[in-house]
C-alpha cells in the first residue's frame, strides 16, 4: 500500500492503494467515479478511457504509479454542465444503445477533436480504432463526432 | 378558460417519503439531481398518487411511469412507457421514467428476449395507461357533476368544453386513485396516436453521457466486499484441489472457498444453464485486490468428461451433415423423384463456429442475503426465474428475495441464463456481507453459453425452365439443429424436405440474439442467390415469383410466416434501394428474412477500395408493424446490421483439448469503427397492426445479404463463417 495524491477533474485527491493499481480501478473502487467502465482489462475494448494530460489513455492498464501530477479528467469531469459539443451531439443523434461502452467512446473523441478540431472519416477510424461498440452504433457515432466538430468550429 | 382548484380527501395519497420500493426512491433522486431542461419545467411533485401499478400522478402533472422490462440496449425503457403515456394522453415531457424491480404482483412477463417485450406487452400497457386515463376523466366528472361521455382530455388536460372548464392530471389524481378501477376502457385508434410513432430520445441518454452509475457493476453499497471466481479452464474438467494459502495471505482478501449454484434436490430450470455449477470463490475489499489474489490460486483440475476440439467439432458435423434423418422435420410431395427428375441440382453447404456473446459488461451481480431477506440487484434478461432459482437455492421465502434489475452493459441472450445471480447470492450468504460479483473478461468469454456451431446442406433441383421444383435443407448444430422447418421457402415448392441432426457436447450453449436464424438466414439467402443466379433470374424476381406462389397456392398447412408481407419488405426494398438501375462500381447483394414476427429485406453495396471490399450502405425495409419510437427503432436496425456483419466476418471461438482459444478482445475479433458500412438507410412498412420484434430480426438477414454482395465484388462465395478466415477484411 503506498499514498498517492491524484488530481482528478480539477480536484485533489489523496488514495491508499497498491502501487500496480490500475487507475481504472483507483477511480471506481476508491474515489466512486464509475463512467470510466471495465470491459478487458488489456486495453483492447476502449470502455475504460479517460484523459491523462488531455490525452485519451486506457485507464485499466496504466498503474496509478505511473500517474505522479498529471491530470486525470473522466467522463463525470469532462464538462461542468454535461454541455460538451460531444455529450450534446450524442443525445442529439441519440447515439446509445446498451451506453456501456459510450463514455469511453466520448472520451476518446473529446482526445480527437481537441487535437484535430475538422476530423475526416479516416481520422475518425483510425483514432476511434480501439473502441468497441458491442451494440454497433459505429454509424452513429462517426455522425456525433462530426457535428460536434462542426460546433466547435 | 377557467381553472378549478379543489382540494381533495387525501385518504389515498401516498408521500413520496413514504413511498415503497427502491426504484420510486432513486426516481425522485434523478428528478431532483437533474437541471431541468429548457423542455422540462415543472419541478417535482409535492405529493404522488398510485393509480396503478405501472403509474403514479403528481400533484403538478408529472406522471411517473414505470418500465416493467429489463433494459439491455433495446431501448424498451423508453418505448413501453411511451405507450403507456399515450393512452393516458399525456405530454411527454411530463413523464418520469422508472425501472422496475420485479414485480410479480403488479407485471406479467417481466423478460427481456425473443424480441417480444413490446410485442407481449403492448395490451397491456395501453390498458394501464386507458385505465388511468378513465378514471382520472371519471374524478373530473364527479367533481364537476357532468357525465364522464362529455369530457375529452388533451396532454394532461381534463376539459368539459360545454361548461369551459378544464383540470391538470395532477389536480385530479388524488381522487382518481380512490376511484374503482374500470372494467372496460377505451383505446385510441392508431390515427390518435401522438406519442406513439414519434422519436422520442433514449430516457437515459443524459445518465449515460454523464457516466452516471447505471449498470450492475456501478452498483455500490456500504461495506461491500468484492467477489470474484474461477471456473475451469477446460469444458470437461473439474475441480481436483485448492490451495488458497498465498492468495489469502494477501492485502485486503477476505476469505476463498467453492460454490455450487447447482446443489442437488432443487429442481431448477432452462436459464440456470451451465456447465460449471462448482466454482472457486475468492472475496476481497477491492477489486484490483481480489482479481491480483485471484491469480495467485493454486487450482488443479481433473478430467470430468472427454475434451473437444473444433477439429472434432468440424468432423462431427461433416459426418452427420451426409446422413439421412430418421424422420424428415417435414416433407412436402415426393422430393426424391423431384431430385432424380430434376434438369439441375445444386448443392451447398455452409457452416459458422461458436460465438461468445461478449456483452461489454461481463457478468456480475450484487447480493446482500441476511437471515431474514436476499436483496438482488443487477443485469438479468430473466429476472423471475432468477427469483424462484434463488429462493430455491437459499431455502428462503420467494416472498422475502428482491430483485432489482439494473440497465445492462448488453444483453444478447447472454443474460437469459442468471446462474451469476445465484452465484452472487450463495457468497453473500456465505459471507454475511452486501457482496458484488465479477467475473473477468477471461472468466466471462471462457464460461460457455455460447451460440452453438452450425452446418447445413442445401439442395435445389431446378426443370428445364429453371423453375425452383424441389428443395432439400438438412441442418445439424451443437444441442440442436438450426433448421425451421416451416418457415420459407417451404409452402413455396411443391417438393420440400426438410431434416435435422443434433450433436452433443460438453460445450454449453445457449440463445444468442436471433438464435438458429443468425446462422440459417445467411446460409439460405446465400443459397437463393446462387440458385437465382445458375436459373439465370433476378434475385429479387426469384423470390418474389415463390411468394407468389405461397399466396396464391400454398403448399402444406403450417407455413410460418406471411407471404404477402414476406414479399411486401422485398418490394419496398426492390423500390427504395434502385434495385436493377446500373450503379458502376457497386456491387449488390440482396436477402429478406423473417423471424421475431417481424419481416425484413436487404441490401447491401459493396464497393472496392484498393482492392478490400467497403461497405457502402446498407438498405432495410421492415415490417413490425406499428413502430412505436422511429428513431430508437432505427437504431436497432443499425446494430442488427452492424452486429450481423461483425460476426460472419470476424468472429469465432474454438477450442484445443476443451479449453477455448479465445478468452479476450486480443484473440476474439469483433467489429471496429472502420469495418461498419458508411450508411444504413430503414424503411418501415406503414400499417396498423400489432407491433413485433425488433430487437433481432435485421441481424440474420444481412450475413446473406453481404455474401452475396460480396460474392459479385469479389468473384467467389463464402460458405463458411467467419468469412475473413477464407478472405480478408473489410474496410
Amino acid at each position: 500500500m503506498a499514498q498517492f495524491t491524484l488530481s482528478v477533474n480539477g480536484s485533489s485527491h489523496t488514495v491508499e492503494a497498491s502501487p500496480d493499481t490500475p487507475i481504472l480501478w483507483v477511480l471506481r473502487d476508491h474515489l466512486k467515479l464509475v463512467g470510466a467502465k471495465y470491459g478487458c482489462g488489456i486495453a483492447q475494448c476502449g470502455a475504460c478511457t479517460i484523459h491523462l494530460e488531455g490525452t485519451a489513455i486506457r485507464s485499466c492498464s496504466i498503474p496509478v504509479s505511473e500517474v505522479g501530477d498529471k491530470s486525470i479528467t473522466t467522463i463525470e469531469g469532462l464538462s461542468e454542465k454535461g454541455d460538451h459539443p460531444l455529450q450534446k451531439a450524442w443525445i442529439e443523434h441519440d447515439v446509445p444503445q446498451c451506453g456501456y461502452c459510450q463514455a469511453g467512446q466520448i472520451m476518446n473523441a473529446a482526445s480527437l477533436i481537441a487535437k484535430n478540431p475538422n476530423p475526416t472519416d479516416k481520422d475518425i477510424d483510425e483514432a476511434m480504432h480501439g473502441n468497441l461498440c458491442r451494440c454497433g452504433t459505429y454509424i452513429r457515432i462517426k455522425k456525433a463526432i462530426k457535428s460536434a466538430a462542426s460546433e466547435i468550429q | 378558460m377557467t381553472s378549478i382548484k379543489t382540494t381533495y380527501n387525501r385518504r389515498s395519497f401516498l408521500k413520496a417519503s413514504t413511498a415503497t420500493g427502491g426504484g420510486l426512491v432513486l426516481g425522485f433522486s434523478w428528478l431532483a439531481s437533474c437541471s431541468p431542461t429548457a423542455e422540462q419545467v415543472k419541478a417535482m411533485p409535492m405529493e404522488w398518487f398510485d393509480i396503478n401499478g405501472f403509474l403514479k400522478i403528481g400533484d403538478n402533472g408529472i406522471v411517473t411511469i414505470m418500465s416493467p422490462n429489463p433494459e439491455i440496449g433495446q431501448n424498451v425503457k423508453t418505448a413501453m412507457p411511451m405507450i403507456v403515456a399515450e393512452e393516458l394522453d399525456v405530454d411527454w415531457k411530463d413523464v418520469v421514467v422508472q425501472q422496475a424491480g420485479l414485480d410479480l404482483k403488479h407485471f406479467t412477463r417481466q423478460v427481456a428476449g425473443g424480441s417480444q417485450s413490446i410485442r407481449k406487452g403492448w395490451d397491456g400497457l395501453r390498458m394501464a395507461g386507458a385505465t388511468a386515463r378513465q378514471m382520472l376523466v371519471q374524478a373530473a366528472a364527479q367533481q364537476w357533476e357532468v357525465d364522464p361521455t362529455e369530457i375529452t382530455t388533451r396532454a394532461g388536460m381534463i376539459i368539459h368544453e360545454q361548461s369551459d372548464r378544464e383540470l391538470g392530471y395532477g389536480e385530479v389524481a388524488s381522487a382518481a386513485a380512490s376511484i374503482q378501477v374500470p372494467e372496460e376502457v377505451n383505446l385510441k385508434s392508431p390515427k390518435d396516436f401522438q406519442i406513439i410513432g414519434t422519436s422520442q430520445k433514449n430516457v437515459d441518454g443524459e445518465a449515460i453521457v454523464l457516466g452516471k452509475p447505471l449498470f450492475g457493476l456501478d452498483t455500490d453499497r456500504e461495506g461491500m466486499l468484492i467477489a470474484m471466481i474461477a471456473h475451469p479452464p477446460a469444458f470437461g474438467m473439474k475441480m481436483k484441489s485448492l490451495d488458497a494459502s498465498k492468495a489469502l495471505a494477501m492485502s485486503g482478501i477476505k476469505d476463498v472457498f467453492t460454490i455450487n449454484s447447482k446443489p442437488e434436490g432443487i429442481e431448477l430450470t432452462w436459464s440456470d444453464n451451465n456447465v460449471f455449477p462448482e466454482l472457486v470463490v475468492i472475496v476481497g475489499e477491492t477489486t484490483w485486490q481480489t482479481m491480483k489474489a485471484k491469480k495467485s490460486l493454486k487450482i488443479e483440475w481433473e478430467s470430468d468428461t472427454e475434451p473437444e476440439s473444433s477439429e472434432q467439432h468440424e468432423a462431427t458435423l461433416a459426418r452427420l451433415i451426409k446422413v439421412d434423418a430418421k424422420e424428415p422435420a417435414r416433407k412436402d410431395g415426393d422430393p426424391a423423384a423431384a431430385f432424380s427428375k430434376a434438369a439441375k441440382v445444386i448443392e451447398r453447404t455452409y457452416s459458422a463456429p461458436f460465438l461468445a456473446h461478449n456483452t461489454l459488461e461481463p457478468m456480475n451481480f450484487f447480493a446482500h442475503v441476511t437471515a431474514e431477506k436476499a436483496e438482488l440487484v443487477g443485469p438479468i434478461q430473466t429476472p423471475e426465474n432468477l427469483h424462484k432459482t434463488v429462493s430455491k437455492v437459499l431455502d428462503m421465502d420467494p416472498e422475502n428475495v428482491s430483485i432489482m434489475m439494473t440497465r445492462m452493459g448488453g444483453g444478447f441472450g447472454r443474460r437469459l441464463y442468471g446462474h451469476f445471480g445465484t452465484e452472487a447470492a450463495l457468497i453473500s450468504q456465505k459471507m454475511n456481507a452486501p457482496i458484488k460479483l465479477i467475473y473477468t473478461r477471461e472468466d466471462d468469454m471462457t464460461q460457455g453459453t455460447y451460440r452453438p456451431s452450425y452446418k447445413v446442406k442445401y439442395r435445389a433441383a431446378l426443370d428445364e425452365e429453371n423453375n425452383l421444383v424441389a428443395f432439400h435443407v438438412r441442418g445439424v448444430g451443437t444441442h440442436g439443429s438450426p433448421v425451421f422447418a416451416n418457415r420459407f421457402p417451404a409452402g413455396t415448392v411443391d417438393h420440400y424436405l426438410a431434416e435435422n441432426h443434433t450433436k452433443e457436447s460438453n460445450i454449453s450453449t445457449g440463445a444468442w440474439r436471433a438464435p438458429r436464424s443468425n446462422f440459417i438466414a445467411g446460409a439460405e439467402q446465400a443459397f437463393l442467390d446462387e440458385v437465382a443466379e445458375i436459373a439465370g433470374k433476378d434475385p429479387i424476381d426469384f423470390r418474389l415469383a415463390l411468394f407468389d406462389k405461397a399466396i396464391k397456392d400454398p403448399v402444406g398447412k403450417d407455413n410460418d410466416y406471411d407471404a404477402a408481407r414476406y414479399a411486401g419488405v422485398l418490394t419496398l426494398i426492390k423500390e427504395k434501394a434502385k434495385w436493377g438501375t446500373p450503379m458502376p462500381g457497386v456491387y449488390r447483394g440482396v436477402s429478406a428474412y423473417f423471424c421475431h414476427n417481424s419481416y425484413v429485406a436487404q441490401v447491401v453495396d459493396v464497393i472496392m477500395e484498393n482492392d478490400h471490399p467497403k461497405i457502402k450502405k446498407v438498405w432495410c425495409a421492415v415490417d413490425c408493424g406499428i413502430v412505436i419510437n422511429p428513431g430508437s427503432a432505427r437504431n436497432q436496425i443499425e446494430g442488427g446490421i452492424v452486429d450481423g456483419i461483425g460476426h460472419a466476418m470476424y468472429s469465432a471461438m474454438t477450442f484445443k483439448n476443451g479449453s477455448p482459444e479465445q478468452s479476450n478482445f486480443d484473440k476474439y475479433r469483433l467489429i471496429r469503427h472502420a469495418e461498419a458500412p458508411l450508411e444504413i438507410e430503414t424503411f418501415f412498412v406503414e400499417n396498423e397492426i400489432h407491433p413485433t420484434g425488433l430487437g433481432e430480426p435485421s441481424l440474420p438477414p444481412v450475413i446473406g445479404a453481404l455474401s452475396n454482395a460480396l460474392a459479385k465484388a469479389m468473384g467467389e462465395r463464402f460458405y463458411q463463417q467467419p468469412f475473413m478466415k477464407e478472405r480478408r477484411v473489410l474496410g
